[in-house]
């Protein structure tokens, strides 16, 4: 796939996203604790690629793509989309953004109204943004969609519970869409379905990519759909970019060490390579984001971690022009 | 209707012979067949992977198995555990043979623990009632089960509640428990599911180290033909609620004779395989309410011709040890 284009859409600089928390058992004036759910990430989508973002529960992947669309508050940073920095607009002007700036969400089901039809609930950005539609040319359009995400016309009157799962995805890709969107940030669109209707979703949004050239921004925690689906890859650990390279350099040259565990580990259907491969297993659990180590995040399970790694924060560095990774053991680990 | 069980009786070292299983529910809407005439043998030490969709009744097998079906299920067929039928015993008989002799761990460890127990007293629970043990004698025995699971400080952490936990940690939690009376078979559904790749990683290592060791049989459901490949020594493929194909796993994996079985391998992503667009299964899974004629899978396969839709394959052994349910099955140019 590659009708990835070197002009550039979205660019993220910075960009921090931090809750406040409280305890439950704490008092009223007590000031609750800062959980960095997503801590200083950079990096820039170019028009028509496809940027999978991958990472454990818990990484602030999700996080990172709310903040994109300025769905949650970003604490510092900016995002900026075709030279505009989105975090200066204000409501009613984001909202106007939106039309080119859309979403698919994880569950099928729950991301739908289930007391409005599908006609209504793939016709309502349409209604939405452009009120001078008249009835006719919003069903047309709604139909045409409808068409090419593969739902037949005549379920335009039915309820989103009579839909199966991978027919409601389609639904919510009908919606996201029919806008004509520039970006879609898809937040683990296929991982609730079956793997056959997997491989029908990501087909269908690969083939939707390339006739309306959009960027996708793919969310999901499977590496094997992300491999499949990306030209570039982010990998995140506890609200940090760890790794970012075109998918070749990344799945065939991974660099930082979570990078290369998490490849170690995604189980491969091949009985043979699997009975003998070695993984290199984490030791440990997922640090609390409230409470992260000192300088590099991932030091308390990285295998390589030394004294330095306590100290310094390590943050993006080039490797070459398709790879970036985060470590300041990079050198010596080559 | 051949099933393995009528093959000549050799070495009957099966500690689970599992013969023309149906599970039936009654429901608002009609009758619907879970599982639908199932046959298989699990060898000590073995470990049998059961794959399929959601709603192929891979789940619903291990509920008869361990007679914790829904109030309007129905079993029919026979399970023999170590010769016994345990689908005809009562609520008592069949306390005793779980997690003394079958234990299970389930999908989701986030729900299976007790909140209100300190993890301790659940494990300590366990050894008190089936063991008659001592409770000093089943907390020393519970930290030692803590510590194989390699639960970093299982002492300290005896004296925790299952929030104070992580996912992976809760999983590692429902092992050690479900080993505590070192049983002969574990029923594992979908144990990795809900949990991290490198979380699911140390747990497979685990179960595959707890099986070298303890020579316990497993049995495995689970929809990731990854997690199969890495574990298992045979592969029962279902699909609305039969058996597709039953073989061992390198057979189904390189040599798949069933256009199902074929179109899953096909259907996934791989991390060891480059681009093109991904085989797919056109159409959705079935209704169990509203099955097609014929075979249940016809209307899905691309070899479907008019046998397939008018009566339904039976369950053949194809060769020695290998099922399969298809008129039109895949042929292999090199005998396998």
């Amino acid at each position: 796939m590659n009708n990835a284009t070197n002009t550039v859409l979205m660019k993220v600089e910075d960009l921090k996203v931090h809750f406040n928390v409280k305890s439950d058992n704490a008092w009223p004036w007590q000031k609750g604790q800062t959980l960095k759910a997503v801590d200083g990430v950079d990096l820039t989508i170019f028009e028509g690629e496809t940027l999978g973002v991958v990472g454990e529960s818990g990484c602030g992947k999700s996080t990172l793509a709310r903040a994109l669309l300025r769905l949650v508050p970003i604490t510092e940073g900016h995002v900026v989309w075709l030279g505009q920095d989105l975090t200066d607009l204000d409501k009613k002007q984001m909202r106007d953004k939106r039309q080119e700036l859309q979403m698919i969400f994880q569950d099928p089901l729950a991301s739908l109204n289930p007391r409005m039809t599908v006609g209504d609930i793939i016709a309502e950005p349409l209604r939405t943004f452009k009120p001078h539609l008249s009835k006719q040319e919003v069903k047309d359009q709604v139909r045409a969609i409808m068409d090419r995400v593969g739902l037949l016309p005549n379920v335009i009157n039915r309820y989103p519970h009579e839909f199966s799962g991978g027919q409601c995805q389609r639904i919510g890709i009908a919606r996201a869409l029919i806008l004509k969107p520039k970006l879609v940030v898809c937040d683990e669109p296929v991982s609730a379905l079956d793997v056959s209707i997997q491989a029908q979703v990501v087909n269908l949004l690969k083939e939707l990519q390339a006739e309306m050239s959009l960027s996708l921004v793919f969310i999901a925690h499977d590496l094997s759909v992300v491999k499949h689906i990306s030209d570039r890859v982010l990998v995140m650990y506890l609200g940090n970019a760890v790794e970012l390279a075109s998918k070749h350099a990344l799945y065939d040259n991974p660099r930082h060490p979570y990078t290369q565990a998490l490849l170690s580990a995604v189980p491969v259907p091949d009985p043979k390579h699997e009975r003998n491969k070695k993984i290199q297993l984490l030791l440990g659990d997922l640090p609390s984001p409230i409470n992260p180590p000192s300088g590099c995040v991932f030091r308390t399970r990285c295998p390589h971690a030394n004294e330095e790694c306590t100290q310094q924060k390590p943050v993006l560095e080039k490797l070459s022009d398709q790879h970036q990774a985060a470590c300041i053991r990079l050198a010596e680990l080559a | 209707m051949t099933s393995l069980n009528n093959t000549p009786k050799q070495a009957t070292n099966n500690i689970l012979e599992v013969d023309h299983l149906r599970v039936n529910f009654t429901t608002p809407d009609g009758q619907v067949t879970a599982v639908n005439d199932l046959n298989f043998n699990l060898a000590q030490g073995e470990t049998l992977g059961i794959v399929g969709e959601s709603g192929s009744g891979k789940s619903q097998t291990a509920f008869a198995l361990m007679g914790l079906l829904a109030g309007n299920g129905l079993i029919e067929g026979e399970a023999r555990f170590e010769g016994q039928n345990i689908l005809s015993l009562n609520e008592k008989a069949m306390n005793k043979i779980r997690s003394e002799k079958i234990a299970m761990i389930f999908q989701d460890p986030m729900t299976s623990l007790n909140p209100y127990m300190k993890v301790g007293q659940q494990l300590m629970e366990v050894l008190i009632l089936h063991k008659g043990m001592s409770k000093a004698d089943a907390f020393e025995a519970s930290v030692k089960m803590l510590d194989a699971v390699k639960m970093p400080e299982a002492r300290k952490r005896m004296k925790m509640y299952p929030h104070e936990f992580s996912g992976g940690m809760r999983q590692r939690v429902m092992i050690a428990m479900a080993l505590l009376c070192q049983p002969k078979l574990l029923i594992a559904d979908e144990p990795t599911t809900a949990l991290d790749v490198t979380v699911q990683a140390q747990i497979l290592t685990l179960l595959n180290e707890l099986k070298a060791e303890f020579d316990t049989s497993i049995i495995m459901i689970t929809h990731d033909l990854g997690v199969v490949a890495g574990l298992c020594d045979k592969v029962l493929v279902m699909y609305a609620g039969r058996t597709m194909e039953y073989g061992l796993t390198d057979d189904i994996f390189y040599h798949p004779t069933h256009p199902y079985t074929q179109g899953l391998l096909e259907a996934i992503p791989r991390l060891d395989s480059n681009e093109g667009t991904l085989a797919t299964i056109a159409g959705n899974p079935p209704n169990l309410l509203n099955l097609p004629t014929g075979c249940p899978f016809q209307e899905r396969c691309q070899h479907a011709e008019d046998r397939c839709r008018k009566e339904a394959p039976t369950l053949e052994e194809y060769q020695a040890g290998k099922l399969r349910a298809c008129h039109k099955p895949i042929h292999w140019e090199q005998a396998v």
